[in-house]
């Protein structure tokens, strides 16, 4: 169905090629993740699949992609509308309409279809999305869950053979990630829909992949093969696969279930173990960094936090989660001092955020928003980390030895824009750092982040808070915040519903809980890394 | 009614094309007084209506920026005209400072005696500007640009995106402009004054440029743009006919405007250009062979909609051709405005409206400011169709 014969691209101006002599086939009916670390190319080569690349982006491609037997070549992306639907990683990026339906029937008024041809494949696809109760929604104001489906259906209406999706779930909360992925499977399952999907979240996408591409980069040659066959040795692997390698297991699962059924030994063992410790909630004495009393955000009619107490102390990494729309996001600006709180109180170091003054309130607190590129309006790392020194009355070189510590080696010269997504994310993060405040804030830190990238940022908020600054994060990432978070808090239509230790938050929950914990349950282990610690121990104590 | 027109009809809303026609109708009948009586019933018959008939879609707010924008208007044509305005004699205010100007400058003064004359006639300019603003602002709030667009016939459907895209840039770059300042808020730098501007300003642009090509690939991406495969002779012939059809009206136009210029007053080659460009324009739209998705039917309640807008043009037009005193404001001798009743019943017909036209659904996802369609979710349409 896919074929990529002999393809290198580059790129204008580049100093390499993206993609270098890469042969690919997927066939009819499969259900394909392209995996690797960022950018090593993903979504690159799955917008080479309708030729976005390179008739949209510019570039030299060499070689042929083949779609449904026609060359990318001779058809530009408008004439395989047909054949391919494309679903990008912001969906609402992707939205040329306004409404649902309207927005579910633009492919097919461009294809020409019949008006009854429509009108049947748009009540389909309305029921096969479960979308039916949307249809005549603003597209604005849906939920980031809705919106990917919307997005999905949209392409879905064409009838097209192949869908291509890049990073369809790092939106979304955990329980609208398994509902976006249980419709696709569904749809390669009863339409023989070929499927190419990038997803850094392995643990999300592995049960229902059929075949993995891995994409490791840096002119490495491209590995295709069944999941678990590539998962032996793959550079990204999700915790489950870890898990599986530590203790052994053939074949390697890749699904929870899988785990569980070969878990029985592993679970004696650690039976006798020591039950892991840290980490573990500061103590009630550990001194206030910021406090939340009754407080109330409303935007016109939606009342996106209501009453909301939170106590932040020093030391603590707190974990807020909850699905798309709860106001993980509101509670962060309201301690970043955004907008002043409809009712209640804000504290932070002494004073309302909302009434400092710029200068004053980085000092106290730093946030690094969802969309990191918003802090960075530099035209290279150097002038960055130079700008945000004079910002903040710091010594020259102040930032970049922050940036050093956080992302060692990053060349001054690039531009913010051209970064990779854990690189911006790192400059960011420096720059918010470099006058240290108190309390840090990051909203959605992991997207687009891969494993070593999320390993870095859990050992550089591990340090953080041992240095004594509150760390707050909202995240629909179980598996960070089983790593870091020393509290969680679940929010819910803007209430908490639960606010304690993450360990028991987490394990409580059958949406939060992390795959070690889904795979060990009922004994409380979050991690890969705690395991091994324990098994190690146990030897040593043998 | 509207509960009536819309169970009847199994429609999402009025036709979008009614409203945007209502809506201009009446910002051409503000366009055609100065009387600041009429122009604020023209404004209150307009925002009566979109309150009555707007929905909860986040673009039903979007009369509230262009009356911001109205108030702005007026202002700024004020604050001109005391600053360089012509002085026009009568009722001395207060006088600025003169400054003298070079001979070549004539007719411009900065600075002199300011008069309630002038800035009288200065404000009813801008709050007729400010009224026609509020108009294009309501049309916007009543149905959404996109769905205007949908309702272009496919010759037109280019330009139309080209238009829609231009339109959409401006919701874009408000949010842009919210996100930037929080932004350098949080990077401790100042959101005001003129540095914040400067430093707000590029990463604004920025941003919705972006926004924009990544529409543009979307668009090609879901097959906007395909062609029907037709000879290349038939696209000369097409583009032909729409290039030379529209330098002929411009040709014609400039015979119109300027008397004695070329034969017959310019009027046969606005003619022979008409032609020839709908000629070519209908060559091209073959090429293309868009469909359209459930169009929207056009019925009595779209039929009254554009028939109050015509209305209420018709007779303001009407009362300036009969002479009717007080259309035109008078500022010598300076006195309170007269009501041209004629003028202001007319008006009085554009509330038609509020009572004839179906709200647009969008679903229950937020409370409906009078509770009529809460919760309505709306089988009809699955029947209908």
């Amino acid at each position: 169905m896919i074929r990529f014969v002999d393809v290198s691209f580059t790129y204008d101006g580049a100093p390499s090629s993206t993609l270098d002599r890469v042969d690919l086939a997927v066939g009819e009916g499969e259900l394909c993740v392209v995996i690797g670390p960022t950018g090593s190319g993903k979504t690159t080569l799955l917008r080479a699949v309708n030729g976005l690349v390179p008739h949209f982006t510019g570039g030299r491609l060499s070689g042929e992609v083949l779609v449904d037997g026609r060359s990318t070549r001779e058809f530009p992306p408008r004439e395989l509308a047909d054949v391919v639907g494309m679903v990008g990683q912001n969906p609402t990026a992707s939205f040329v309409t306004d409404v649902v339906e309207d927005e579910l029937a633009y492919t097919m008024e461009n294809l020409g279809l019949a008006p009854e041809v429509m009108r049947r494949r748009v009540e389909d696809t309305l029921d096969l999305l479960g979308l039916h109760e949307l249809r005549y929604r603003p597209l604005a104001t849906l939920s980031g869950g809705q919106q990917q489906r919307v997005a999905i259906g949209s392409v879905l209406t064409a009838s097209p053979r192949i869908l291509v999706l890049d990073e369809p779930t790092s939106a979304l909360d955990p329980a609208a990630a398994e509902e976006v992925l249980n419709s696709l499977t569904r749809l390669v399952h009863d339409l023989g829909l070929t499927v190419l999907l990038a997803e850094h979240r392995l643990e999300r996408v592995l049960p229902f992949a059929d075949s993995v591409v891995l994409v490791p980069g840096r002119g490495a040659s491209l590995r295709v093969g069944p999941a678990a066959q590539i998962m032996e040795d793959s550079p990204v692997a999700p915790p489950l696969v870890d898990l599986g390698r530590m203790a052994g297991w053939t074949p390697l699962p890749l699904s929870v279930r899988d785990a569980r059924r070969q878990a029985g030994p592993l679970r004696q063992r650690l039976a006798e173990a020591t039950p892991p410790s840290a980490p573990t909630p500061s103590p009630d004495s550990a001194p206030v960094v910021a406090r939340l009393a009754k407080v109330a955000v409303r935007y016109d009619q939606v009342l996106a936090l209501n009453a909301v107490d939170l106590t932040v102390r020093q030391g603590e990494v707190i974990a807020v989660m909850g699905r798309n729309g709860s106001g993980k996001s509101t509670l962060l600006s309201q301690l970043a001092g955004v907008q002043p709180p409809t009712a209640g109180q804000v504290d932070v170091g002494g004073s309302a955020p909302s009434g400092l003054t710029p200068a004053a309130l980085v000092a106290l607190v730093g946030l690094v928003p969802q969309d990191a590129s918003l802090l960075l309006y530099g035209d290279s790392v150097a002038a960055e980390c130079a700008s945000a020194d004079r910002d903040t009355h710091l010594a020259p070189g102040t930032t970049a030895a922050v940036l050093e510590r956080v992302l060692p080696g990053l060349d001054g010269d690039r531009h913010p824009r051209d970064l990779s997504e854990g690189q911006r994310l790192a400059l960011a993060l420096a720059v918010v750092l470099a006058p240290a405040p108190p309390l840090l804030l990051l909203d959605e830190p992991t997207r687009g982040l891969d494993y070593p990238g999320k390993a870095r940022l859990v050992r550089l908020l591990a340090e953080l808070a041992s240095g004594g600054h509150a760390v707050v994060l909202a995240t629909h990432d179980v598996e960070l915040v089983a790593q870091v978070a020393t509290r969680a808090v679940v929010l819910a239509e803007g209430e908490v519903v639960a606010d304690g230790p993450a360990r028991d938050v987490v394990c409580q929950s059958p949406v939060f809980a992390p795959q070690v914990a889904k795979v060990l349950a009922p004994d409380p282990w979050l991690t890969v890394n705690e395991v091994r610690a324990a098994l190690e121990a146990e030897t040593v104590d043998d | 009614m509207s509960r009536f027109a819309l169970a009847a009809s199994g429609r999402r809303g009025l036709h979008p094309g009614a409203w945007w026609l209502w809506a201009a109708c009446l910002a051409g009948a503000a366009s055609r007084t100065t009387n600041p009586i009429l122009l604020l019933l023209i404004a209150g018959v307009v925002v009566y209506v979109v309150a009555a008939r707007r929905s909860t879609a986040p673009w039903s707010r979007s009369i509230v920026v262009f009356i911001r924008l109205g108030l702005i208007v007026i202002v700024l044509r004020v604050l001109l005209v005391i600053v360089f305005g012509i002085r026009l004699p009568g009722h001395v205010l207060f006088t600025l400072p003169h400054v003298p100007l070079p001979s070549w400058a004539a007719g411009v003064s900065i600075g002199g005696p300011v008069t309630a004359e002038a800035i009288i006639g200065a404000a009813l300019q801008g709050l007729r500007l400010a009224v026609v603003l509020v108009c294009f602002g309501a049309a916007n709030s009543l149905a959404s640009p996109y769905r205007l667009l949908r309702c272009l016939p496919a010759v037109l459907y280019e330009a139309g995106v080209a238009i829609t895209v231009s339109l959409s840039f401006a919701p874009e770059l408000v949010m842009a402009i919210g996100d930037v300042r929080a932004a350098r808020r949080l990077r401790g730098r100042p959101t005001r004054g003129l540095s914040g501007l400067r430093g707000t300003a590029i990463p604004v642009l920025e941003r919705a440029l972006d926004r924009s090509l990544q529409l543009a690939s979307s668009m090609d991406a879901r097959g906007y743009g395909r062609r029907v495969p037709v000879t290349r002779g038939a696209r000369r012939w097409a583009s032909l006919g729409t290039a030379s059809g529209l330098l002929l009206i411009v040709a014609g136009l400039y015979g119109v405007l300027v008397a004695g210029s070329l034969p017959g007053g310019g009027i046969p080659f606005v003619a022979v250009g008409a032609v020839l460009l709908g000629a070519g324009l209908a060559a091209s739209g073959r090429r293309t062979n868009r469909t359209r998705y459930r169009p929207d039917p056009w019925r009595v309640p779209e039929w009254l909609v554009s028939a109050s807008g015509v209305a209420v043009v018709g007779t303001m037009v009407a009362a300036g051709m009969l002479g009717a005193p007080g259309i035109e404001f008078v500022v010598y001798p300076l006195g309170p405005p007269t009501l041209p009743t004629l003028a202001a019943v007319g008006i009085l017909i554009g509330l038609l409206p509020a009572w004839a036209a179906p709200v647009e659904q969008v679903g229950p996802w937020a409370p409906e400011v009078d509770g009529t369609i809460v919760g309505d979710p709306s089988p009809r349409a699955e029947v209908v169709g």
